[in-house]
């Protein structure tokens, strides 16, 4: 069985409000060695048993393509993983 | 003219929009359920402000395929009037129907202020009722209103103004300081390449009367209404 981990992040020179409050918070902490921190959201597609590797690769980058992720702001990678039933 | 006001779930000013088409101009209006999967006949739409599907994913990315807005996006490609407000206008952007993107305002807090636009193009079917450069006020209420798009996309919509609305001084000026979130070139509405769709950040519909503190909003739908 296989499972789609997407993460869906800002492009490049996009703000990123979460990722700078998160790093403010950081450097106040004392860990002023962190530079830059971006932030992403995260999915699990998991699919049926029937789907194999290239099908569920396919279905990850049209999921990503129509709804997850916003092509003007937005890039998205992913990793599939195979797991036992 | 008949007006039809999407209800989405999580949408808040669809009562307002309604109030004031029916109340105020005393037009007909109906409310248009999401799921409805067939329009009646109607002049134009308008996509209400709120937090339609809880904004979950990003603000209208889950409004846009709702059943209704399969039938808006043909309503409008076949040249129907469509005013997206406020979250109305991030699900115009997410359909496609308008170009770029809303995101975080740049002060990374909600504003909610009345604001002042200038009219930049009064030659629209949303502007005939105002003067050219007309300073208008009406309030804002959004954590996304940061309008974005790449450079390419702003010198187009500039080149073949389409800008309709920008953030302005009181006087009219427009400049940095009187950006309230961020956007690219103070920008506050624009207009499709057709010119019947129009999607804004600022709210027409919360100022129709002057006890709400301006009644600038009005012109819009009075210049639809023609």
């Amino acid at each position: 069985m296989w499972i789609a981990k997407v993460v869906v992040t800002y492009k490049p020179g996009i703000l990123d409000p979460e990722g700078k409050t998160i790093q403010n918070a950081l450097t106040q902490l004392g860990f002023e060695d962190i530079e830059n921190l971006e932030t992403g959201k995260y999915f699990a597609l998991q699919f049926g048993k029937k789907i194999d590797k290239q099908k569920a690769e396919e279905l990850t980058r049209e999921t990503c393509e129509k709804i997850l992720h916003n092509p003007v702001i937005q890039k998205y990678s992913y990793e599939l993983i195979e797991v036992k039933a | 003219m008949k007006f039809g006001v999407v209800v989405f779930p999580g949408s808040n000013c669809d009562h307002d929009a309604y109030h004031l088409i029916k109340k105020v101009i005393q037009a007909e209006i109906e409310y248009i359920w999401h799921a409805d999967n067939s329009l009646r006949l109607f002049d134009a739409i308008i996509l209400p402000g709120g937090f339609s599907y809880g904004d979950y994913l990003r603000a209208g990315a889950v409004a846009r395929f709702s059943p209704v807005m399969q039938e808006i996006v043909r309503f409008a490609k076949e040249g129907g009037k469509v005013i997206g407000i406020c979250n109305g206008f991030q699900i115009l952007l997410e359909s496609g129907l308008l170009p770029g993107a809303l995101i975080a305002n740049d002060t990374l807090r909600f504003r909610c202020k009345p604001v002042h636009i200038k009219v930049i193009n009064r030659d629209t079917d949303f502007t005939g009722k105002f003067r050219a450069g007309q300073v208008l006020t009406m309030p804002i209420a959004h954590y996304s209103g940061n309008y974005f798009a790449d450079e390419e996309t702003l010198a187009e919509l500039e080149a073949e103004n389409r800008i309709v609305f920008q953030y302005c001084t009181e006087d009219g000026e427009v400049v940095a300081e009187a950006n309230p979130n961020g956007s690219c070139r103070n920008i506050a509405g624009i207009l499709n390449r057709e010119g019947n769709v129009l999607g804004m950040m600022p709210h027409p519909e919360r100022a129709g009367e002057p006890i709400l503190g301006s009644d600038d909003g009005l012109g819009i739908f009075e210049s639809l209404i023609g």
